[in-house]
């Protein structure tokens, strides 16, 4: 009797070790999306891709020799929520790294916790020029900034015979910093700038606005949202009867969901995107491009969403390259392994360039944009 | 002016939903003093019945808006007798609060059930709009405009033509006389409740396919109902309609001639201009109650 009361401590301290032991043997990632609210869509795709980088890794042994655990966590579109959901993981779930936020607005917002806590993340979609030059050094994007975006679409504007552009943008640091690089752009190539619109996050009508461009004497309009807002953009525009040509920005347009949702509407559209799930024999990876399409589809995905769900992808094998480079799941190792690794993206070789004031730069890579024309509801790619 | 004229389409497309969504609201709000915090949930909660039974049931879309009417009219008869029956009699901030908790329940709920993924209705009206001279408009929109005037007169209709329009307004003017004269102020709350609640179903019946539908869709519909029953002045069904109308000129002339990052504020600038100045609304009855 007196033996069962001392093995009854015994084995409970076994099971709270081995249960610890158990707890720690994963490395957990951080991921900070929109799930729901007004990028939900696109949030979604993000994690979706995520997920498969994940389990890529883990059927091939995990990193470390653990597995690997993402920890996804919904800031609900909203910059407040980004940053309570970057500290909660952080502090709660002790994650070693952030992936996220998908918005500009939500990643800007998210920043602050970084320097406070010291823990690096991995800027999937973002491109506002802010993110990677107010000096946040753990900070590392993997998206082109809208300026990088402006200076690939240079090459072809003469070729477009652009005269005067008009802009119609999301009304945050995403679509303003779009508008104001590609208007620099613009003037440099002799281009006039027009009118400047801009629409609320959340808004679904957007004809005063349509009407108003409508009335312009610009022959382009330039537009920079997510595509939710974009195909109810091509409906609305289709049905004031305006007839200029569109170019969006940003790569998050989701070319395919545009055709099925806003039909004719969408042709003689034009879109800058990050990727080419249409040809991947195009992209600098096709290999890994092919596997990644392929268990997109074998998952029952929405084809459309690969433009999207790439970064999540991307931006989960880059971090669990850093963690396996640094040998420990440790922020601020990661954060120095950030700097050294060198991955084949589907996009182009992940690499981070310094960007920022100096002495406290975040990280950049120099990923490849395509400009892409649909033509009869198919997508056809141009050289930029 | 083809600017001008287009943006007067617009608005008059625009405020014929913002009418059918401040009546609504303003009819629970007169009749019942209560503030109804699930008006833009049951907007949702309309839309997304015309997506379940357009395309998981395949039902015709012109059927499918009476049957998004009549699931509209039986929930909010449900949240009445489940809901508001029991805290008859309690002060306006227990009520208050009491449809706060159901708004975030049910919308958490919509998320549950639906997920936060946007969806859309493909409707059966042709893509290219109706040109007329200088200005166009969708099919779908004339339509929309058309069964929110519909709406509305019907509305209209039964609060002034008919016995049991009769025994609410005679509840609206005094609960208590009503009742001694036989109105059954039970069975005229639930009515009231729901027919408020069947008119915000049919809002996002209606413009869901228009727009995309998602759970959250509601909390901008909900606002810009509040800001249209407070311009119309509580409880006057002409007023929110008028005010409807308002509203929407405010946006699409706020939107085309001053700026378009201010096109949500316009309405809301017009609110704090008339509570300033004539803080009942604009078309209040002096015997306005609550």
């Amino acid at each position: 009797m007196k033996r069962t009361f001392r093995i009854v401590p015994a084995i409970a301290l076994a099971v709270a070790v081995m249960g610890g032991v158990a707890e720690a043997q994963t490395i957990k990632i951080g991921v900070n999306e929109p799930l729901t609210g007004a990028f939900a869509a696109s949030g979604t795709y993000v994690v979706n891709g995520a997920k498969i980088a994940a389990d890529e890794i883990n059927a091939k042994g995990g990193i470390l020799g653990k597995k690997l655990e993402l920890v996804i966590e919904d800031n609900k579109s909203n910059p407040t929520e980004a940053a309570a959901v970057a500290e909660k993981l952080i502090t709660s779930d002790k994650v070693p790294v952030l992936m996220g936020a998908w918005g500009s607005s939500l990643t800007l917002a998210v920043m602050p916790k970084l320097m406070e806590y010291e823990v690096p993340m991995v800027v999937e979609t973002s491109s506002s020029g802010k993110i990677t030059t107010t000096g946040n050094p753990f900070i590392f994007r993997i998206s082109p900034p809208s300026a990088i975006e402006a200076a690939a679409f240079k090459g072809i504007v003469d070729k477009l015979e652009l005269k005067k552009v008009d802009f119609l943008v999301i009304n945050n640091d995403w679509g303003r910093g779009t508008a104001e690089d590609f208007s620099k752009m613009m003037k440099e190539k002799g281009i006039t700038v027009g009118s400047i619109e801009t629409m609320d996050q959340g808004a679904q009508d957007m004809s005063a606005q349509l009407s108003k461009l409508k009335g312009t004497d610009s022959e382009t309009i330039i537009v920079t949202t997510a595509v939710d807002q974009l195909t109810l953009i091509f409906k609305q525009a289709a049905a004031l009867g305006l007839k200029k040509r569109i170019i969006t920005t940003g790569g998050s347009q989701n070319p395919d969901q545009i055709i099925a949702q806003a039909g004719a509407a969408a042709n003689g559209t034009m879109h800058l995107t990050t990727f080419l799930p249409w040809f991947p024999d195009k992209t600098p990876n096709p290999e890994a491009t092919n596997y990644f399409i392929a268990e997109w589809k074998k998952r029952g995905y929405d084809f459309a969403g690969c433009t999207e769900s790439f970064r999540g992808y991307d931006g989960i094998r880059t971090a669990a390259a850093a963690i396996e480079k640094a040998g420990k799941a440790e922020p601020a190792a990661i954060k120095a392994a950030l700097w050294e690794i060198n991955i084949k993206g589907l996009n182009g070789d992940i690499v981070f360039k310094k960007s920022g004031p100096a002495g406290k730069e975040s990280g950049q890579s120099q990923p490849n944009v395509y400009l892409i024309e649909i033509v009869d509801g198919k997508i056809g790619m141009k050289t930029l | 002016m083809s600017q001008f004229l287009q943006h007067l389409i617009n608005m008059l497309v625009l405020g014929g939903t913002y009418a059918l969504l401040g009546i609504g609201l303003t009819l629970i709000f007169g009749i019942m003093n209560v503030v109804n915090f699930t008006h833009g949930v049951l907007y949702t909660f309309g839309a997304y019945i015309m997506f379940i039974v357009v395309h998981q049931l395949g039902v015709n879309f012109f059927l499918a808006l009476p049957l998004a009417v009549v699931a509209g009219w039986l929930l909010g008869a449900a949240i009445e007798l489940t809901l508001l029956r029991p805290l008859r009699g309690s002060d306006i901030d227990t009520t208050m609060l009491v449809m706060i908790g159901a708004w975030i329940a049910m919308q958490s709920g919509a998320l549950w059930i639906w997920g936060g993924v946007a969806k859309s209705v493909t409707t059966p009206f042709p893509e290219a709009p109706l040109v007329l001279g200088p200005v166009s408009v969708s099919w779908l929109r004339l339509f929309v405009l058309a069964a929110a005037a519909m709406l509305i007169v019907v509305t209209y209709l039964l609060i002034n033509k008919t016995k049991l329009g009769g025994a609410m307004r005679a509840t609206f003017q005094d609960r208590d006389t009503a009742s001694l004269m036989g109105v059954n102020v039970d069975l005229i709350y639930t009515s009231t409740f729901a027919i408020g609640s069947s008119l915000a179903a049919a809002a996002g019946a209606l413009l869901g396919p228009v727009y995309v539908i998602f759970p959250q869709m509601g909390d901008l519909a909900a606002v810009k109902a509040f800001a249209i029953v407070i311009l119309g002045g509580l409880g006057n069904i002409t007023g929110a309609v008028i005010g409807g109308f308002i509203l929407a000129l405010a946006e699409e002339l706020g939107a085309g001639y001053v700026s378009s990052g201010y096109r949500d504020a316009m309405g809301f600038l017009i609110i704090i201009a008339v509570l300033i100045f004539k803080p009942t609304g604009l078309f209040a009855r002096s015997e306005r109650v609550g």
